[in-house]
């Protein structure tokens, strides 16, 4: 990872993708193969490099028994920040994800959206060179996301290197710089949105109806496709042109074209099988 | 099993826990405050006065002076018992505060040595507002029932290593009743406390002493509050202290098992 960089872990449910950010963050043991954060080895000083990194997991574990700001005063103490300093930037904080007004509230009178903004705060509690986010967006309505979204740009741009882990691959394609799609503990490919789509996927993609009509038709004329349940997916270089002959030739009902996109690359890798 | 029984990295970032649990504990103060008191009256009302109307004296003392020093070793085996079970228990599972902590400098063995120091000092505090209570009744001994307050703490840490096992072998917060039943109450009407022990047959006394902690917390409490020290204190003392020394490091290797996958 390269400092000042957002890395995407992408991958279907059970890749592996939380197991390495706990690894990361040294808490859970590795299972092989080398690690080190920060130069450091996280076997050896694991107090010094967690010091060193915010956390926002993927399961909201705010301390209910304390108001907003309280929840960032206690986490500054687990850091050893001092009293005066751990009051100036839990106020900060509070304002940088616009919970100011909800400041003594308790948590469990905050909707999910406030929530996973307060995590986030409270991850940038000890000023972290590395902020480990694993699904910073889950279950959080197209609002509330775009302000998480607006959020992490501003961190990005203020220099903080970013690792997270995510489903929803337009967020991943929106805020990384570079990214993996993993499955199964191993990373398939590595490389930038832009580049990992350009390499992997057709630069276009025309989507039509399935139907036995269509299929036939697909057949006859050698074009290869991909099923996706009740559209197939056509990959091409140029969508304008594959459109015309197949509404020509095809005679189809349903027909639309669009850029290719991250996701076509990780169905293409990962597979459509559904993951538990 | 060897790893059961190694020593625990823990370092000073344990006191936040007990911090933190401190600040939640005087947010809700008389909520915390009033049982002591409460149970003080309870108990001297109940059985100091009630049974003690036919049972006058046990050995010569006064039966009310006989069940004090029960009632303050009951509430340090209590407090810190059902602190270090459900209230551990809620705050690693449903609040998932223990996952939010590891996040931070500090490591699960802190965390639960936060807690536990964190459980014997409920166990303290509790004693140390019973005891003004008794003292009012006249039915414990000054000054040296003083000594109570960190004896209160010596027995705090024994019960809060030995309910963390508890907690960190629990399928669910449900299976904790099975200690709370079959361990806490019996330990509760079995160890000396509102009887003497050698009204039990021989084989029994001798069992109480060898596997129930509170059979020694009891008798040195009753040591201070009649003023009527031993030596057999000292064995008794030796006892805690082992016994606290092996819980707490079980509880924290097994914790650790528990959490850290």
């Amino acid at each position: 990872m390269r400092k000042g960089e957002v890395f995407g872990f992408l991958g279907p449910n059970g890749a592996g993708k939380t197991t390495t950010m706990k690894m990361i963050q040294c808490v859970s043991p590795r299972s092989g193969g080398a690690l080190s954060v920060f130069g450091l080895d996280p076997d050896k000083s694991p107090a010094k490099i967690k010091g060193r990194i915010g956390v926002v997991p993927q399961e909201t574990n705010l301390d209910p028994d304390f108001s907003c700001i309280r929840n960032l005063l206690t986490y500054a103490r687990y850091f050893d920040i001092p009293p005066r300093a751990a009051q100036e930037r839990a106020d900060e904080l509070l304002a940088f994800v616009q919970l100011t007004e909800k400041r003594d509230v308790p948590i469990d009178k905050l909707s999910g959206g406030m929530k996973r903004r307060l995590i986030l705060a409270r991850a940038l509690i000890n000023r972290p060179e590395l902020l480990i986010l694993d699904e910073p967006t889950i279950g959080l309505d197209p609002q509330a996301r775009h302000l998480v979204w607006e959020k992490l740009r501003l961190l990005q741009a203020q220099g903080n290197t970013i690792v997270m882990t995510t489903h929803y691959l337009d967020e991943a394609s929106r805020l990384c710089d570079r990214l993996v799609i993993m499955d199964a503990g191993k990373i398939l490919v590595e490389g930038a949105p832009a580049d990992l789509v350009r390499r992997h996927a057709a630069a276009e993609i025309v989507e039509v109806e399935k139907s036995d009509r269509v299929i036939a038709c697909l057949n006859g004329e050698n074009i290869p496709y991909e099923d996706a349940g009740d559209m197939v997916l056509v990959p091409t270089g140029s969508a304008q042109e594959l459109a015309r002959t197949l509404l020509d030739r095809c005679h189809p009902e349903k027909l639309l074209t669009r850029p290719a996109t991250l996701e076509d690359v990780f169905l293409k890798l990962t597979g459509r099988r559904l993951r538990d | 099993m060897a790893g059961l029984f190694s020593i625990p990295p823990v370092t000073r970032r344990c006191w936040h826990v007990w911090h933190r649990n401190l600040i939640v504990f005087f947010k809700t103060w008389k909520v915390n405050f009033f049982p002591p008191f409460i149970e003080a009256f309870l108990y001297l009302f109940a059985i100091g006065l009630g049974i003690g109307t036919y049972v006058q004296q046990i050995d010569g003392v006064p039966y009310v002076n006989f069940i004090a020093p029960a009632i303050l070793a009951i509430s340090v085996m209590n407090s810190a018992f059902f602190e270090c079970t459900y209230g551990s228990y809620v705050r690693m599972y449903y609040q998932k505060s223990f996952d939010a902590i590891i996040a931070t400098p500090l490591s699960i063995e802190d965390v639960i040595a936060g807690e536990l120091l964190w459980g014997a000092t409920r166990s303290t505090m509790y004693v140390s507002i019973m005891l003004p209570v008794l003292a009012a009744f006249g039915v414990i001994a000054l000054p040296l029932s003083l000594l109570a307050i960190p004896l209160a703490f010596l027995g705090g840490m024994l019960f809060a290593g030995i309910a963390m096992c508890f907690t960190a072998i629990t399928p669910s917060i449900d299976t904790l009743n099975y200690p709370s039943f079959l361990f806490i109450t019996p330990m509760m009407l079995f160890s000396g406390t509102f009887f003497p022990l050698n009204l039990l047959p021989a084989t029994f006394q001798y069992a109480a002493i060898a596997l129930l902690p509170l059979t020694h917390v009891v008798s040195i409490m009753r040591m201070l509050t009649l003023s009527s020290l031993s030596w057999t204190a000292l064995l008794s003392l030796a006892w805690m202290a082992a016994a606290t020394l092996i819980f707490c490091v079980i509880s924290v290797n097994l914790m650790r098992r528990r959490l850290i996958v």
